[in-house]
């Protein structure tokens, strides 16, 4: 990422962010509401346009205001879950997972439903298969969300405030999931409040405010010794 | 109903003190028996208006015009709507029954037009015996005699519309009354008579029974023009004086013309005639309402997510079809179209038929009601569906088809099928180009035997059976569709 900048109106969201996040790293992303960190998610799976700077993923280059179609390689590589699940609600958990190996992919239906009905059994909800999303949990609903997410077979997951919906013990039961992905080797990028969920599990921490990355690092140095006084600021509301 | 009146006669100190006498009668497209004057629309002109005028004469009392649908003419006299009924109204058994006759003034006789250039019959027979297609009045003796003979007429509320559909080629041949084939057939170049006209009958004055006095008074006003010579000299004017009217002088002629006619009112055969006309009913609301929704669905994507001209268009078309009554649509399909192919040298071919004009015109009309609620159902889905499919890969084609319109459908199904209720009802405008559905069945049926209730009761079920069934399947797909999320 190289100096991605964004405006909505005259008002800049996001202001020259640049990074790098190596393959099978787990970047948790913090900051102040409104700081820029779903727009950042959005900016690179192309939800939202960018209006200035570069993105790399893998071999795919995005370039500010480029066409759609930049972003059919980048969605291939990476998985979004979002903090209101968005499944399909007319669909059942399995026919969920399964929609876009078939329509996109063209799977055959067969064999989707049985990869679709293992990834299930791997967010632990095999026996919820054939439950419609308004019969489960908040908890189960996200974990259907990434088991969708899952199904494309994507090299990571762009987490926005996955569990900011959730009662406190239901939060474990996604963040555990998380967890397992990360063992398996997925690049994940997660926009977190849990600090210590962050501390436990994140490679690195960025902590996004007003636009600009303001500090960065391992948890330990990020969380323990911040260099800025916005990190500092922000890091006393929340760990009070 | 009763629009401007018209005092008729001559005015004078003669009869001023008797109160005038309420004469009904159309006089809507009624060549040559009642019409407006082309040169001056204000005035009133036709063969009628002359008798009327010379008999309020005879009888010394004003007559006066009141405007009267024809159909309506019978069941307004014996409310008291209006005194008298001249309309060119046929002496029948049916009428007989509720309504005096006054003695006949006019023996019509019906005449077969065909197109000039037509060679596959030169008489009626022939034409019946090849089935061809045949226009005519509702409820005259042509339709009757038609019906008798095993054809099944098309049916008309004009005397114009049929010739024009003639001409046009939408009919083989029209049979109607002499005295209208005279005045909208004979000139007309595209058209010519075929052989003589047969099938006599009677024009009487219609009263009420209870009237006996006035219609005493009424027999004896005709009966002194006919000895004058005054009724020849009116009917020589308007061309429609010929030997058969010699039969207006034998007292009993009419008497024995309707001893001949029998009563053909059969539970069973409206009972039939009913089903016959829903099954029609069926037709134009499932056709039309299935043309509206595609139609409606393609309107509702282009104002979405067309390019800027294409929304406009789509908008345009929303207000215009949503702004025009569907009648005025109906008419213009079926008998403007045709001109506009004519006028351009383009085949006929392309001219609708009447199910085609009224399909269509349904069709469009409801494609704008489909259109909006379409786009309001489509806009109540979230954003994020989108945003999380796209984030699956879905392309927005694939995505609208999967996973945005079937839960649209949700909020449309609904007021659809509450549209579609509204539309099988709206289907008896359809009658208005001579589509014989349902609700114009009960009025054909109802008016020839004046059976008003017991029909319309029979009606009112078959309606039911149709809609009842269509609401429950309504709420059926609301609770499927629509259980919360
Ligand atoms: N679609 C949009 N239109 C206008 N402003 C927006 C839009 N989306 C986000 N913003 C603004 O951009 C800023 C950053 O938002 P966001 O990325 O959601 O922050 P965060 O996720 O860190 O809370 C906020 O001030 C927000 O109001
Ligand atoms: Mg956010």
């Amino acid at each position: 990422m190289d100096g991605v900048s964004k405006t909505y109106g005259s008002r800049s969201v996001l202001d020259g962010v640049s990074t790098v996040i190596a393959p099978g790293e787990t970047v948790a992303l913090i900051g102040p509401s409104g700081g820029g960190k779903s727009t950042l998610l959005r900016c690179i799976t192309g939800l939202a346009r960018f209006d200035a700077g570069q993105i790399t993923v893998g071999s795919h280059r995005i370039e500010a205001r480029g066409p759609a179609s930049q972003y059919d390689g980048v969605r291939r590589m990476f998985g979004m879950i979002f903090q209101d699940f968005q499944l399909f609600p007319h669909f059942t958990a399995l026919e969920n997972v399964i929609e876009a190996p078939v329509r996109v992919r063209g799977q055959p239906a067969a064999e989707a439903r049985e990869r679709g009905l293992r990834l299930l059994e791997r967010v632990g909800l095999a026996e919820r298969a054939n439950y419609y999303p308004r019969e489960l949990s908040g908890g189960q609903k996200q974990r259907v969300a990434i088991a969708r997410a899952l199904a494309m077979e994507p090299r990571g997951l762009l987490c926005d405030e996955i569990t900011s919906a959730l009662d406190p013990e239901l939060k474990a039961e996604v963040l555990d999931v998380l967890t397992d992905l990360k063992q398996e080797g997925l690049t994940l990028i997660v926009v977190t409040h849990e600090i210590h969920f962050a501390r436990r599990a994140a490679d690195r921490i960025l902590l996004l405010a007003d636009g600009r990355i303001a500090e960065e690092g391992p948890p330990e140095t990020v969380l323990g010794s911040p260099t800025s006084d916005r990190a500092r600021k922000f890091l006393r509301t929340v760990m009070a | 109903m009763i629009g401007a009146a018209m005092i008729l006669g001559l005015a004078g100190g003669a009869f001023a003190q008797e109160p005038p006498l309420k004469w009904g009668a159309d006089a809507e497209g009624g060549a040559p028996y009642i019409f407006l004057d082309p040169q001056d629309p204000s005035r009133l002109i036709g063969f009628e208006v002359d008798l009327a005028a010379a008999l309020a004469e005879r009888i010394g009392q004003p007559i006066v015009h009141h405007q009267y649908n024809y159909d309506g003419l019978i069941s307004g006299l014996n409310r008291g709507d209006i005194d008298l009924a001249m309309n060119g109204l046929e002496i029948t058994p049916d009428r007989a029954k509720h309504v005096r006759f006054s003695r006949p003034y006019y023996v019509y006789t019906l005449q077969l037009v065909a197109r000039a250039d037509e060679t596959r019959f030169r008489s009626v027979e022939e034409l019946i015996e090849q089935r061809l297609s045949v226009g005519t009045l509702t409820e005259t003796a042509a339709s009757r005699f038609l019906e008798r003979s095993g054809l099944e007429p098309s049916l008309y509320d004009g005397q114009a519309e049929p010739y024009q559909d003639l001409a046009l080629g939408r009919l083989d041949a029209v049979l109607m009354d002499l005295p209208i084939a005279v005045s909208y057939a004979r000139p007309n170049p595209r058209l010519k008579f075929i052989g003589e006209p047969f099938e006599q009958g009677f024009y009487a004055i219609a009263l009420r029974t209870s009237d006996e006095a006035l219609a005493k008074r009424v027999d004896a006003g005709l009966e002194s023009l006919l000895a004058t010579g005054d009724l020849q000299r009116i009917y020589e004017k308007w061309g429609i004086w010929n030997a058969d009217q010699t039969l207006l002088t034998e007292p009993n002629a009419a008497a024995a013309l309707l001893a001949g006619e029998t009563d053909g009112f059969s539970i069973r055969n409206v009972l039939w005639s009913l089903v016959q006309a829903s099954v029609v009913t069926i037709e134009i609301s499932v056709c039309s309402m299935a043309l509206a929704m595609l139609l409606g669905l393609m309107v509702a994507v282009a104002r979405l997510y067309g390019p800027r001209p294409l929304q406009w268009l789509a908008l345009l078309w929303v207000e215009f079809f949503r702004g025009i009554p569907v009648l005025l649509l109906l008419y213009v399909l079926y008998y403007g179209w045709p001109q506009v192919l004519e006028s351009l040298g383009m085949s006929l071919m392309f001219a609708p038929s009447r199910m085609g004009a009224a399909i269509l015109g349904f069709g469009l009309n409801y494609s704008a009601y489909e259109a909006e609620i379409y786009r309001a159902g489509i806009q109540a889905v979230p954003q994020g569906q989108w945003e999380a499919a796209a984030s699956l890969g879905m392309s927005p084609q694939l995505t609208f088809r999967r996973v945005i319109l079937p839960q649209a459908m949700r909020v449309i199904l609904p007021p659809v099928t509450n549209d579609f209720v509204a539309l099988f009802k709206d289907t008896s405008v359809a009658s208005a180009i001579a589509v014989v559905e349902l609700t114009k069945q009960y009025q054909i049926l109802a008016k020839s035997s004046q059976r008003y209730m017991e029909i319309g009761l029979a009606t009112t079920i078959l309606y039911l059976v149709m809609s009842v069934p269509l609401g429950y399947l309504a709420r059926r797909l609301e609770q499927r569709w629509g259980k919360p999320q």
